[in-house]
């Protein structure tokens, strides 16, 4: 059966399952006390074992139902709050306190953990379909030649949301004029890339431009009596189902960066991973890695919170687009050429639903679709 | 995780039917409304007997085939059946299904899946049983895991898809034949898992002759190891002997209620008018529980509540699943406790079991 793509213009965007996400920092689990989370609508307790191991069981005891992120790390099991049944990293009970023998049928259900790239990554879906090549490439996190670090936001919004926002940097103009916003960015042409069936890429080169202030400083940092005009690149790679990691930077204006040659430049790594909690909220982990400076504390922490500075413009706006959605719920999504990269995100993620078996939402009909009403 | 018992019943068609192994078959099906079977599920088929003058007679039979694999979305699924010698013609007719042959299958039926998250994964198969942990040890590959599979059999002839799995599996797979004198010594299969340091988040699947399993069951209690982690296909529903007919007393309602073979005491009881709690229905969670006050005969436990100590016990037993049996060969009943007051004493003993109770 094929059928020609359909436009995807669903406002309130479901989420695949059989996927990773993020669904904590690696140093948020811990082998002390396991932590409550859900993801894609799943509420997971997560916890270490002794051996380091990252585990994700469902966070509702067998029994009764009481979170079993509210109990006890003890060893290489996790004991339920209520009573006090344990469970073993496979969620098979390993203990009924109250009786002689343990019901061989008592168990939660365990996810598919992965941990890479500074992050514990969880597979709601399907465990047979969880292969850990899936895991999108974020690979600057840990990598010796990158340094860094990032945050979380408790984004009140759908996922999609986010990656629309993350998909098209014409909004930095202005959400965020005082830092990294600037008219170029929308006069200057991008390129939009599809490699393969996970992957979109969105290219913009802005060329002999005023730097703004955030990359004022940064270039400063690197050639302290620098003062002049840069040539400045965004280029946003996107990896099924939300992960987007772009790569962005500034170098002397004319000395070959968009040929290739950075080295008269400094080079970031946004990475962005958004980890839908249910349809309108959403985990956004989100880190800044840079690749020069390495050793300079300093620089990580600055980075860290002016890019802070910066998403809590888009959390704002984020949130507040959704309660127009929500108070809006006749009028349907339009969209402009800017938006290409988000649509074929959109796409993807659609594909994905339908593998699942799943009919995504088609969004609310456009005016010029419907019938003639009054007017 | 969880287990999956509805019946759907559909059609399939045969699509691929040959021989696999000294007397087994590969039957690959596509059922007309395919769902993707997962590692430990089954299919039920309706057997329609021979058009011929089988001893089996003219009655359908229903099967169960673990899933070897489902490719396609669970548009193909492979079966692999033992012709048995002592089958009641069940694996005769599979054995002579055709290509092209239609009959009535359930969608994928689960009671074995298997889990996510233990550190070690040791799959045990005897023989045929090799079918029930084939998918499981292909899931765990894709998946990345640490497994072991641990393939017994009588002789290499009679196991199917022997070379398949060295392909697949490599060092993973460990083969025991006995007619190369490689037995499988299971104190030592369990001791070496004991001795590991993942030992306590290793689970173990088997699928296997009665013996071999139940040596198993021991010398994993024995090491200590966490009994949920020790996965096999039924837990408590085979008891030890065939079911019988057999009578309840209970002196605290003054009644007597007969218990059919094909009923449970805790059925009879409800039929019977008589209030009783139960949740599980299949000796587990222990909330039928009733105290003996005397036996006739001997019983049957068939739960997974009560442990070894208090079964031989008795002094309580799971109204959902234990019966009483007079064994064959059993002439002596206990003694009636008062046969004077008996008018039938003189008579033969009764060959019903008895079981006297007090409800809670
Ligand atoms: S709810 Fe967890 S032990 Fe009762
Ligand atoms: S009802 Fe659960 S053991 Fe009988
Ligand atoms: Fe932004």
């Amino acid at each position: 059966m094929s059928s020609a793509p359909r436009q995807v213009t669903a406002k309130v965007f479901d989420f695949p399952r059989d996927a990773w996400y993020v669904a904590a920092w690696d140093h948020e689990v811990s082998p002390r006390e396991p932590l409550g989370r859900t993801v894609a609508d799943v509420p997971l307790a997560l916890w270490r074992t002794t051996d380091g191991t990252a585990v994700a069981l469902a966070d509702a005891c067998w029994h009764r139902l009481a979170p079993l992120s509210m109990g006890k790390v003890l060893g290489d099991e996790l004991q339920c709050p209520y009573h006090g049944l344990r469970y073993s990293s496979s969620g098979r009970c390993t203990l009924m306190p109250a009786q002689k023998t343990v019901n061989p049928s008592a168990a939660v259900p365990s996810y598919p953990v992965v941990e890479r790239h500074r992050y514990v990554w969880v597979w709601p879906g399907d465990p047979d379909l969880a292969d850990s090549d899936l895991v999108p490439d974020m690979h600057q996190m840990d990598d010796p030649g990158w340094a860094g670090d990032g945050l979380t936001i408790a984004a009140g919004c759908n996922y999609q949301l986010v990656l629309d926002n993350l998909m098209d940097l014409t909004h930095e103009e202005f959400v965020h004029s005082g830092s990294i916003g600037q008219a170029e960015l929308s006069e200057s042409e991008f390129e939009i890339s599809r490699d393969g069936e996970r992957r979109v890429s969105v290219t913009r080169w802005m060329r002999d431009i005023d730097p703004p202030p955030f990359w004022r400083k940064n270039l400063r940092d690197r050639f302290p009596d620098f003062d002049g005009r840069v040539d400045r690149w965004q280029i946003i790679h996107y990896e099924a189902p939300s992960t987007i990691c772009i790569d962005v930077g500034v170098a002397k204006a004319g000395t070959g960066a968009p040929e290739g040659d950075r080295s008269q430049g400094v080079n970031g790594y946004v990475m962005n991973t958004i980890t839908p909690e249910s349809a309108r909220s959403s985990h956004y982990f989100w880190a800044f890695m840079r690749n020069y400076r390495l050793d300079s504390q300093l620089i990580t922490t600055q980075l860290r919170s002016g890019v802070q500075g910066v998403f809590a413009e888009d959390e704002e706006m984020l949130v507040a687009q959704q309660r127009a959605i929500d108070a809006n719920p006749d009028h349907a999504f339009y969209s402009l050429n800017v938006d290409g990269g988000g649509m074929w995100v959109r796409r993807i993620l659609d594909e994905m639903l339908r593998a699942e078996g799943r009919e995504p939402d088609a969004g609310t009909p456009r005016d010029h679709l419907r019938p003639v009403a009054s007017r | 995780m969880a287990t999956q018992s509805t019946l759907v019943w559909g059609t399939a068609e045969v699509v691929e039917a040959e021989q696999v192994a000294e007397g087994v078959r590969r039957v690959v099906l596509a059922p007309e409304r395919p769902t993707p079977a997962r590692p430990g599920t089954h299919v039920d088929l309706r057997l329609a007997p021979p058009a011929t003058d089988e001893p089996d007679g003219p009655r359908t039979l229903t099967r169960s085939y673990s899933v070897v694999r489902s490719d396609d979305g669970g548009r193909r699924l492979t079966l692999t059946v033992q012709l048995s010698p002592t089958s009641r013609g069940g694996s005769r007719r599979m054995h002579a299904l055709r290509v092209g042959d239609r009959l009535p299958v359930t969608a994928p039926l689960q009671n074995f899946p298997l889990g996510v998250g233990a550190a070690r994964y040791v799959l045990l198969a005897g023989g045929i049983g090799l079918t029930a942990v084939l998918a499981m040890a292909e899931a765990l590959r894709s998946r990345g895991a640490d497994y072991r599979l641990v393939v017994v059999g009588r002789s290499r002839s009679v196991l199917p898809y022997l070379e398949e799995l060295r392909q697949r599996h490599g060092d993973r797979l460990a083969l025991h034949v006995d007619d190369e004198g490689g037995a499988l010594a299971v104190e030592r299969l369990v001791g070496e898992i004991a001795a590991a340091d993942v030992a306590r988040r290793t689970e173990l699947y088997m699928c296997g002759p009665i013996g071999l399993m139940e040596a198993v069951r021991r010398c994993w209690g024995e090491a200590g190891l966490p009994p949920t982690h020790l996965r096999f296909e039924t837990f408590g529903n085979s008891g030890s002997w065939a079911a019988q007919e057999f009578v309840l007393r209970l002196p605290g309602h003054g009644r007597e209620v007969v218990v059919p073979p094909d009923a449970t005491a805790l059925e009879a009881l409800e039929e019977a008018g008589i209030p009783v709690m139960a949740d599980c229905r299949r000796g587990e969670c222990g909330l039928c529980l009733a105290r003996v006050l005397d036996v006739q005969g001997r019983v049957d436990h068939r739960d997974v509540f009560l442990d070894d100590t208090q079964k031989a016990a008795s002094e309580r037993l799971c109204l959902c699943v234990s019966r009483v049996a007079v064994p064959p060969g059993t002439d002596t009943l206990p003694a009636d406790p008062d046969p004077a007051s008996d008018p039938a004493a003189d008579t033969a003993p009764e060959r019903r079991g008895v079981l006297t109770l007090e409800l809670p």
